[in-house]
């Protein structure tokens, strides 16, 4: 139990200091609108091809967002040697991992559930079904259990802005191609079984990814 | 608690590599409970590479490591309950205050009674009014203030120091001293990682060189002179090949 | 990694016989049926699919290797095997591209076997680009370490999914594998043993030039 008090501390000071500057949370949302807005421009031209690209336009949002959003989660860390405040400290390297992974998870979970009816508005389209919520809540997953780990790999190289994307984007390509799938699905009224297809991807991708993240992480932190 | 041991540390044959860059080639370092050790040497000659180490930061290449009896390699983290840091970093998050930094580190180091403990140790260090300041508005001397207070929250039996009074004034290096070195309570083991000879000289019972990966020179500094410890400094590192 | 001379020279005149007899058995052996699996470029563009998948295997494991040793060793495996399946990779998109331009008349389609391909080539070259943005060897090693896992980790993920994407999209062609003659899957199998030589010929080669340069560069730090 001494685990999950420590990731929930890590969490919550992460929490604690978006909170207070607000930083990604606000960025990322309105990057996300921008992307939304340009896509319309690009495709949307009538309310047939606007429900047709939706889901995809969607996901190529929360990709990009996504990307942006991981990119910070481990620059907190690396002022003032925190990091190694971390390591130094009565915990596992694996705690280390999930508590940034839950923090990363809630910025995300929070911006896409501000982006999600402003998509709805931009494109007519309806949100509120729960097989769109679970869709997204499992996608999420998946970005972040991979994410939070190339995150602190890149943190510490020279042009970290760029190596998150490259590195990051094509593993989660599965998880973009079943989302925007079980999206589609879900926005036109299709059945569970039809989605479950989908989603039973994503969910291999979560299980996969979070134990191979859990199991590699500390050997990557340590030096 | 069995009784505690004589022996705070022990390093045996240490090495630590990077690659094919030797950082430290075979470190022997036994320091007895209470003890409190200076280690100098040029930059580059692996200090931080051997606080890392004993912080379990980093770990070993070959050799043993033992922290009051604890082997570092199989108990890490009971090693690391019982160790203070104190880097070049502070290791504390700007956007948060001193108090909400020292909780967080409190709740990772499962201290307990946190609020009182807090409020003890900000008053060692002095830092009272500030404690509810965001620590990226503090100068300074006033984060490592707050960064020692840290270190001692768990109140730990060994204490590691990396030249701790960089860039800080007279009074803040005071405070931090002081409150390092511990008034009253029982005395914890030091090792300081210092630059200024005089200062290393004047709270260290002994004296470690360490040069090019491994210890060229050990010594009690009972009865030794500054000038005499500068000679020992620059016969071992003095002009190498 | 370094054999001997002699197991060397060994694999490399085996590798060449092989070839020699899969040259003989697709051009000369195999029945000239007007098909799809009658394409010469078939028999090698399966072998080289087989064998960018090989490398990378390798690659999976020996970042295992890698992270649990740090020892450079498994890096420089690592890397090589990265480089190679990288040159395979290509080539399997290449001849991917032009079977299918005579058989279905696009130089690309979705084909999942051709996607899967795509990323992991992306995924790959990153692990190399990446490289050069760290600081330093060490971190260089870990970071391709982790992506050398992950990256292999995926393949049957982004095969699943895409595959399932193109199931619902008709139209684009799909490679079928079944119903090879016997003189066909024998010349196959001679092919696809001889690329296999041809990796191993290939990664035992680079990494004794990288050894070298290792070793090389060693000498050179400590004689400052």
């Amino acid at each position: 139990m001494s685990f999950w008090k420590k990731v929930a501390a890590i969490t919550r000071k992460d929490a604690l200091t978006e909170l207070r500057t607000k930083e990604v949370v606000f960025t990322v949302l309105v990057f996300a609108i921008l992307v939304i807005v340009i896509f319309n421009f690009a495709f949307g031209t009538t309310p047939e091809a606007l429900a047709l690209v939706g889901p995809g336009i969607l996901w190529v949002t929360f990709a990009f967002s996504g990307v942006l959003s991981l990119n910070r989660a481990f620059i907190s860390e690396r002022e003032a040697g925190c990091l190694e405040g971390l390591m130094a400290a009565p915990m596992s390297r694996e705690a280390v991992y999930v508590g940034k992974m839950l923090g990363s998870l809630i910025s995300m979970l929070v911006v896409e559930v501000v982006a999600l009816p402003i998509f709805a508005l931009f494109f007519n389209l309806n949100v509120l079904s729960l097989a769109l919520i679970v869709t997204t809540l499992l996608a999420t997953i998946g970005f972040v259990a991979v994410g939070t780990l190339f995150s602190a790999l890149a943190v510490n190289t020279r042009a970290r802005e760029m190596v998150l994307p490259i590195l990051f984007l094509p593993i989660v390509v599965p998880v973009i191609i079943s989302a925007v799938k079980a999206s589609g699905l879900a926005l036109t009224g299709g059945s569970w079984g039809d989605m479950f297809q989908w989603l039973q991807i994503i969910i291999a991708f979560d299980v996969i990814f979070l134990v191979v993240s859990y199991l590699v992480f500390g050997y990557v932190i340590e030096e | 608690m069995s009784a505690p041991s004589p022996l705070s540390i022990q390093v045996s044959r240490l090495t630590k590599s990077y690659g094919s860059h030797q950082a430290l080639r075979g470190v022997d370092l036994t320091v007895k409970t209470g003890e409190r050790v200076a280690l100098f040497g040029p930059n580059g000659a692996g200090k931080t590479t051997l606080m890392k180490i004993l912080a379990t930061i980093s770990k070993p290449t070959s050799g043993g490591v033992l922290v009051e009896g604890v082997d570092l390699k199989d108990k890490p983290e009971a090693v690391r309950r019982r160790i203070g840091l104190v880097g070049h970093g502070t290791f504390l998050y700007g956007h948060l205050s001193a108090y909400e930094n020292l909780d967080f580190y409190g709740r990772i180091y499962d201290v307990p009674r946190r609020r009182e403990r807090i409020l003890q140790v900000v008053e060692q260090v002095e830092m009272n009014p500030r404690l509810h300041d965001r620590v990226g508005s503090l100068s300074r001397g006033m984060q490592q203030r707050v960064s020692i207070a840290r270190a001692l929250l768990h109140d730990p039996s060994v204490m590691l120091l990396d030249e701790p009074e960089t860039g800080l004034d007279q009074r803040s290096a005071s405070i931090v001293w002081s409150a390092l070195l511990g008034s009253g309570s029982r005395r914890r083991t030091v090792i300081m990682i210092t630059h200024n000879l005089e200062r290393g000289l004047e709270l260290s019972d002994r004296i470690a060189l360490l040069v090019k990966g491994k210890i060229a020179h050990e010594t009690p500094t009972a009865g030794m002179s500054l000038e005499r410890l500068r000679e020992l400094y620059n016969a071992h590192t003095g002009a190498k090949e | 990694m370094n054999g001997s001379r002699a197991s060397r020279v060994g694999l490399l005149v085996l590798t060449a016989l092989l070839f020699v007899v899969a040259l003989y058995m697709v051009f000369i052996f195999v029945p000239n049926i007007k098909n799809l699996r009658a394409d010469r470029i078939f028999y090698f563009h399966v072998p080289v699919d087989w064998a960018a998948f090989l490398a990378y295997f390798v690659v999976f494991i020996s970042s295992i290797a890698y992270l649990r040793s740090r020892d450079n060793k498994w890096d420089i495996v690592a890397t090589s095997a990265v480089e190679i399946g990288i040159v395979f990779n290509t080539l399997m998109l290449v001849t991917g591209s032009i079977w299918a331009r005579p058989n279905w008349g696009t130089w690309w389609n979705w084909e999942p076997r051709l996607t899967t391909a795509l990323v992991l080539w992306v995924v790959y070259v990153g692990y190399l680009l990446v490289r050069g943005y760290a600081s330093g060897r060490d971190q260089a090693a870990r970071l391709s370490a982790v992506i050398g896992i992950v990256g292999f980790v995926d393949v049957p993920i982004v095969f699943l999914s895409t595959t399932w994407w193109q199931l619902q999209h008709p139209g684009h062609l799909v490679f079928e594998t079944g119903g090879l003659a016997p003189s066909m899957l024998a010349a196959l199998m001679v092919s696809l043993a001889a690329f296999t030589g041809l990796f191993f010929v290939l990664l035992v080669e680079r990494v004794s030039l990288k050894n070298a340069e290792a070793e090389l560069r060693m000498l050179m730090d400590s004689m400052e």
